[in-house]
């Protein structure tokens, strides 16, 4: 990949340059709040908090709209004018943060005022949604840390959502989710080899992967999968509820609900980090990924372990694709992750390439698509097509450092070639 | 422990870069390792260490052939390697640089860090290194991260320590701290070997020298017994002057004038701090110091290649403050750029295209948009014979030259145009010694046209042969000037002005 | 020093060209056609392997043949599915040559695309000769503005283009999907997301239909062949293309010499983009007539292929997009003449690209191709 080109002096202004962007960026979110979700607005919203069977009930939490609008610009407002007072660079990324959360709730209150609207509900779906994201953005960390860029992870989770399907058919849930690992495995397998062994460009390498698996998946599916039916036709999990926490109010049904994929999901961060960060072998997948050759004049066997951890990456995110079919509608359609793989990517670089991070992207892009779609529900006035375009459009303000540069695996991207 | 290479040849396709190598290492010994660029000496200590693999001879530890499969066979058997370019992960701390590959661990492959940053602290007090285990490796001066790479070393145990140019990135000081060093492992009874081509430096600290030139042994030395002269001699194969004719010095007008130019780094720290200095015309200013000073700062700020904080830049009477390389190109600027693979040249394209890289955009090589290839390729090759730059032709790729050639090509670049002032940084690093006296000539002829010429180089002698008026640069600061008029030049005096002790 | 060499006589001897060595033959020539052959190979296999008849593979292969060069209205459909192809195969090449990954092909082709639709049923009353060419530009305008975000982004503040092109492509799919709702781009009297019919003075026309009317090739041939042609002018004979090929190999050079690397980013995107949106111009005007969702059809990611197979060099590119137009075409035929699913181009087409960019394991395979490289 080509170097980037700012000239050392220019950058050094760059975060005086980032501060006083938050800074207008968050008096004119301050403006846009105060017109747009407190001025014109009456009324109450009302949010449930409640599914009705619950063991304990919870009243509606009421929010009155318009004070709560004015009470949200008055703190950007705040937040705002503090970036351009001396000392303000340490805060503004996280001030930014919480700034951007006051907008969204803002704009939730405006939306539901008047109306009702199910809170809890939408965090489920959140935490659901946030699933394949998360293990995309996982396999991603694993594969990188060891610094081969991973575009294939799109790839990767369509083939373990048809795998998922076609296996699932014949054997059943849990035989179709193991068989969604191994096929992803096989596809980190394949990444690897291109790149480590064959040396071909890593980007070229994800990018032939992933039209591969498009390839593969849609003729099957369609010279197959459409004739013989059965095959289309798996088992979804069904959700396990922990005892006892799952009737807690409100944060039962959210997080204590779930199939089998959440709780995967999570146990795969779990290991994953304590992997990276706590083990020996994380010790030595990380200096492989920072300075290859100093790991190699130890001994260590770099090729072996970028294939090792960009195999498992491709697991992880065959586990992730199979929550598609299994874990959501149990039969494969074309092309049915719809680029979920780049926003794990995405999530990855929000999480600054760290497996908790990539779940706490994970969780924001989930409520951003399920924001998406209860807002289609609420009938506001902004277009759908807009709001699901949110996403990708954070991530470009992210990548472009506006919000803070992450700091990349430094081997990332280039092969390493032993003498 | 008596380590011996027997017969050892190492081939890469057509160059044989050891013929035949016979060396004996030995416990409480310092062997001194001469060798001129390009000689063999890194390809045969790669092979000790158990990178490389020989095709022909062996190696024999206290008697018994071994062979080694990779280098952490050699890790294995005892033999350390310390690198010239640093292997170390700069976002890790000490400790975990240090035991990476041999970690202390718990169950379930715990990382057991407290365990490591104990082990290192044991080392540290055995051999007087004072390293801190939980810094951060990208934080610490170089003089400390060579000490990071003793310590992996000694971890693992190793009774031959190999060290690889050790002292090309050190300040005098650290280099007399770096000595010592040397003398306590030795006394524990490690075998060492020293890999350098700085003379001085081995009649210090070795008690033995061999000399390497084109993958042979073709002679041995008695420090401070043999003379430099001889060892040069055997170096390179035939007589050696270190001295470089020079006109005599006769300057013209002051051309270059800085004028309290302070150049930023990232983070706003200071790079190149409050330096004044003038340049005439027929005139040689070399600035000494050890890299890593502002010099490579400085460098950029004067040609165009970074900004100036504050400060002001003359040349012949305009004001050229942070105006931008290519102008200053057009006013008859040429600079011979310190990392001249990355910087200087590129690699997959022509000789002819690099000898027009930072001139295609006007006549007579170009009009309007469209290039003028007859006119570009007849000038580079008028250019590449004039220099002497060793190609079949100039449609080879710049990349296929060896590191000399590369560097001519660089220079007949920037000197067949109508240059007033050369900037030239580290000009012959890495090269032959045919190479290295071609382009001291060069510059020489630029400064007796009529040139300002301004050398920035951490090879003290070049300095010396070269200057007409030495500067010393230390933490972005001038500390002191030489020659001229001034002061006469003294290496010691020189020397500890680079170290930051000016008087 | 040396003996003394008459500069003349030397100058003179380094003005010869070498001979193409052996080497840059096989790079060149050898490893692209055997990655095309081992590519049809696998995918014999794999219709081995879902069951398909070896009969049936047979027909295949021969529906192939004939559907891409077997008549006169192959050869048309092969030209007419070759046209967009080498077009964004071009974009996608030079951005190459610049070191640049232009993923954002096939987001570029959709707002290219749907701008040249708009003009191209927006204008009534004009002449052909004005409305075509102002289509055609609308396209290509709108997809180098659309890579420009990217390029502008990547030289002021660093942003990596693959993400942001990639994302460019994903928000290019939603707002073509909300432009087809809108009232003034939707076809009157449809619910279904579709827009209005150019005008057939916006038209390509087509270039033999006196012939036989169901030729479908049409005048986009001329664009595509009048852009290889400026393409390769622009990389080899001007000063613009020195400045591109220096940056795409080494950008601290290229510093050094005073280019000016963020414009040059910038350019070459936008050149980059107006390529790409010449292709969805192209398919617009030439022959869908009109847009609809997905009507660029995954022709964005196809030139990647086109740009790889070609050597990011504009004849390589033309020759590519011919070959990759004759699988496309050739597949159609397939798919009606065998019933074998046109989603198995799309996996030779991506095992094409995996092998083109491995010449190691080709090397490896086919040995018998190539001479054994000096060295260790």
């Amino acid at each position: 990949m080509a170097v980037t080109d700012t000239s050392p002096a220019a950058a050094g202004s760059a975060r005086r340059r980032q501060t006083l962007v938050t800074g207008w960026l968050l008096l004119a979110l301050s403006l846009f709040v105060a017109f747009v979700f407190a001025l014109p607005v009456e009324g109450n919203a009302s949010f449930r908090l409640a599914f009705p069977g619950d063991a304990f009930t919870v009243s509606n939490l009421v929010v009155p709209a318009a004070p709560y609008a004015w009470v949200v610009a008055a703190v950007l407002a705040f937040f705002g004018v503090r970036q351009f007072l001396p000392g303000a660079a340490r805060w503004s990324g996280l001030l930014l943060g919480i700034g951007l959360l006051l907008v969204v709730t803002a704009f939730l209150t405006w939306a539901t005022a008047g109306k009702s609207f199910s809170l809890t509900g939408m965090l489920q779906a959140t935490i659901v949604r946030a699933v394949p994201i998360a293990l995309g953005g996982l396999a991603g960390v694993l594969s990188e840390r060891v610094a081969v860029v991973n575009i294939a992870i799109e790839g990767m989770l369509l083939a373990g959502a048809f795998t998922g399907a076609v296996v699932g058919s014949l054997l059943g849930g849990p035989g179709g989710l193991i068989a969604a690992v191994l096929v992803g495995g096989a596809f980190g397998l394949l990444l690897a080899a291109l790149v480590v062994t064959y040396r071909v460009d890593q980007i070229i390498a994800g990018v032939a992967i992933n039209l591969l698996v498009l390839g593969l998946t849609s003729y099957v599916s369609s010279q197959v999968l459409t004739q013989y039916r059965s095959l289309n036709n798996a088992p979804v999990f069904k959700a396990i509820n922990i005892p006892y926490l799952s009737d807690l109010p409100v944060i039962g049904p959210v997080l204590f609900q779930h199939n089998i994929f959440v709780y995967g999901a999570l146990i795969m961060v779990a290991i994953a980090t304590y992997y990276l960060f706590y083990t020996a072998s994380g010790l030595r997948a990380r200096a492989v990924g920072e300075h290859p050759e100093a790991a190699d004049t130890l001994g260590i066997n770099v090729y072996r372990l970028r294939y090792i951890n960009v195999t498992l990456g491709g697991m992880a995110a065959g586990f992730g694709g199979a929550w598609f079919t299994l874990g959501s509608v149990g039969r494969f359609d074309e092309n049915m992750t719809n680029g979920r793989g780049f926003i794990g990517l995405a999530a990855m670089i929000f999480g600054r390439w760290h497996p908790v991070g990539a779940l706490m992207a994970a969780l924001v892009f989930g409520f951003a698509d399920s924001l998406q779609q209860k807002l289609a529900i609420l009938r506001t006035p902004i277009p759908a097509e807009f709001l699901a375009m949110a996403p990708y459009i954070a991530t470009i303000v992210l990548v472009a450092g506006l919000v803070g540069r992450a700091r990349m695996p430094a081997a990332d991207g280039k092969p390493y070639i032993k003498e | 422990m008596e380590v011996e290479l027997r017969g050892i040849t190492k081939r890469f396709g057509e160059l044989v870069a050891n013929s035949s190598v016979d060396l004996k290492i030995r416990s409480g010994e310092v062997l001194g390792l001469l060798g001129e660029n390009g000689a063999g000496k890194s390809t045969m200590m790669n092979i000790l260490s158990g990178l490389y693999r020989p095709d022909e001879g062996e190696i024999l530890i206290d008697g018994k052939p071994v062979s080694f499969r990779g280098p952490g066979d050699g890790i294995a058997a005892g033999i350390g390697m310390v690198h010239q370019h640093f292997m170390l992960v700069p976002v890790f701390t000490v400790a975990e640089n240090v035991v990476l590959g041999v970690e202390p661990t718990g169950p379930l492959d715990y990382l057991d860090l407290a365990k490591a940053r104990q082990q290192v602290r044991a080392i540290n007090d055995e051999y007087g290194l004072q390293v801190d285990p939980d810094a951060l490796v990208e934080d610490l001066p170089v003089g400390i991260q060579q000490r990071v790479e003793i310590l992996k070393v000694l971890f693992r145990s190793a009774e031959v320590l190999i060290f690889d140019e050790p002292t090309a990135v050190l300040t005098p000081q650290e280099v007399t701290e770096f000595f010592k060093i040397v003398r306590s492992l030795k006394a524990a009874g490690k075998a060492l070997v020293f890999i350098t081509h700085k003379l001085h430096e081995i009649h210090e600290v070795a008690d033995r020298i061999s000399v390497l030139r084109a993958g042979k042994i073709v002679g041995e030395g008695v420090p401070r017994q043999t003379s430099d002269q001889e060892l040069a001699e055997m170096m390179v194969g035939r007589p050696v002057t270190f001295q470089v004719d020079k006109a005599d010095f006769s300057p013209g007008e002051t051309l270059l004038d800085v004028r309290n130019l302070t150049v930023l780094r990232e983070d706003d720290s200071v790079d190149v701090d409050n330096v004044s200095f003038s340049i005439r015309s027929g005139e040689i200013v070399g600035i000494a110091g050890v890299q890593g000073n502002g010099q490579t700062a400085l460098e950029d700020a004067l040609t165009g290649l970074r900004r100036v904080a504050s400060g002001v830049v003359t040349f012949a009477g305009r004001d050229v403050t942070n105006v931008s390389a290519r102008e200053l190109h057009k006013m008859g600027f040429a600079h011979v750029p310190e990392d001249r693979q990355r910087s200087g040249m590129i690699a997959d394209f022509t000789i002819a295209e690099n000898m027009v890289l930072n001139t295609y955009y006007a006549p007579p090589f170009s009009r309007g948009i469209v290039m003028d290839w007859k006119t570009v390729n007849e000038t580079s090759a008028r250019n590449a014979a004039a220099f002497d730059v060793r190609t079949q032709s100039i449609f080879d790729h710049a990349g296929n030259l060896s590191g000399g050639n590369q560097q001519k090509m660089i220079v007949a670049r920037e000197l067949s145009h109508d240059t007033k002032i050369l900037i030239a940084s580290q000009p012959t690093r890495g090269l032959d010694v045919g190479s290295i006296e071609y382009i001291h000539k060069r510059i020489v002829a630029a400064r007796d046209e009529g040139d300002a010429v301004l050398i920035i180089s951490s090879e003290l002698d070049e300095i010396l042969a070269l200057s007409d008026r030495i500067l010393v640069m230390f933490k972005g600061r001038i500390v002191a000037e030489f020659g001229a008029g001034t002061r006469p030049a003294s290496k010691n005096e020189i020397g500890l002005a680079m170290a930051g002790a000016a008087a | 020093m040396s003996e003394a060499r008459n500069p003349d006589t030397v100058s003179a001897q380094l003005l010869r060209r070498a001979a193409p060595a052996r080497a840059d033959f096989e790079d060149l020539v050898i490893v692209p056609v055997l990655a095309v052959i081992a590519a049809l190979a696998l995918g014999a296999l794999i219709m081995l392997a879902t069951g398909v008849s070896l009969p049936t593979i047979g027909r295949s292969f021969a529906a192939l043949f004939i559907g891409s060069v077997g008549s006169l209205n192959a050869v048309s459909e092969t030209l007419t599915s070759a046209a967009p192809l080498t077009l964004a195969g071009l974009g996608i090449a030079l951005g190459f040559r610049a070191g640049l990954f232009n993923i954002g092909a096939e987001g570029q082709v959709i707002v290219g695309g749907l701008a040249a639709a708009i003009v191209g049923f927006s204008f009534s009353g004009l002449p052909a000769a004005i409305h075509l060419p102002l289509a055609l530009a609308a396209g290509a305008l709108v997809g180098a503005l659309w890579a420009a975000i990217a390029g502008w982004l990547r030289a002021s503040t660093g942003a990596h283009e693959v993400i942001t092109t990639i994302m460019l492509n994903l928000i290019a799919v939603k707002l073509l999907d909300y432009m087809l709702r809108m009232p003034w781009v939707q076809r009157e009297g449809r619910a279904d997301p579709i827009s209005k019919s150019v005008l057939p003075s916006a038209e390509l026309p087509r270039l033999f239909d006196w012939i036989d009317p169901t030729l479908r090739v049409h005048a986009g041939i001329a664009v595509v062949l009048l852009a290889v042609l400026f393409v390769w002018w622009l990389l080899f004979r001007s000063t613009v293309g020195f400045e591109f090929r220096a940056a795409g190999l080494n950008p601290d050079a290229a510093r050094y010499a005073g280019m000016r690397s963020g414009l040059i980013i910038v350019l070459v995107m936008a050149l980059a983009g107006a390529l790409a949106g010449l292709a969805g111009a192209n398919q617009l005007l030439g022959v869908l007539g009109r847009a609809s969702p997905n009507f660029s059809g995954g022709v964005g990611f196809d030139a990647i292929a086109v740009a790889l197979l070609g050597r990011s060099h504009p004849v390589g590119v033309l020759l590519a997009g011919l070959l990759f137009g004759a699988l496309q075409a050739g597949g159609r035929q397939m798919q009606v003449s065998a019933g074998v699913s046109l989603d198995l181009i799309a996996i030779i087409q991506a095992l094409i690209i995996i092998f083109i960019a491995a010449p190691i394991l080709m090397r490896a395979v086919f040995s018998f191709a190539f001479h054994k490289p000096t060295g260790r």
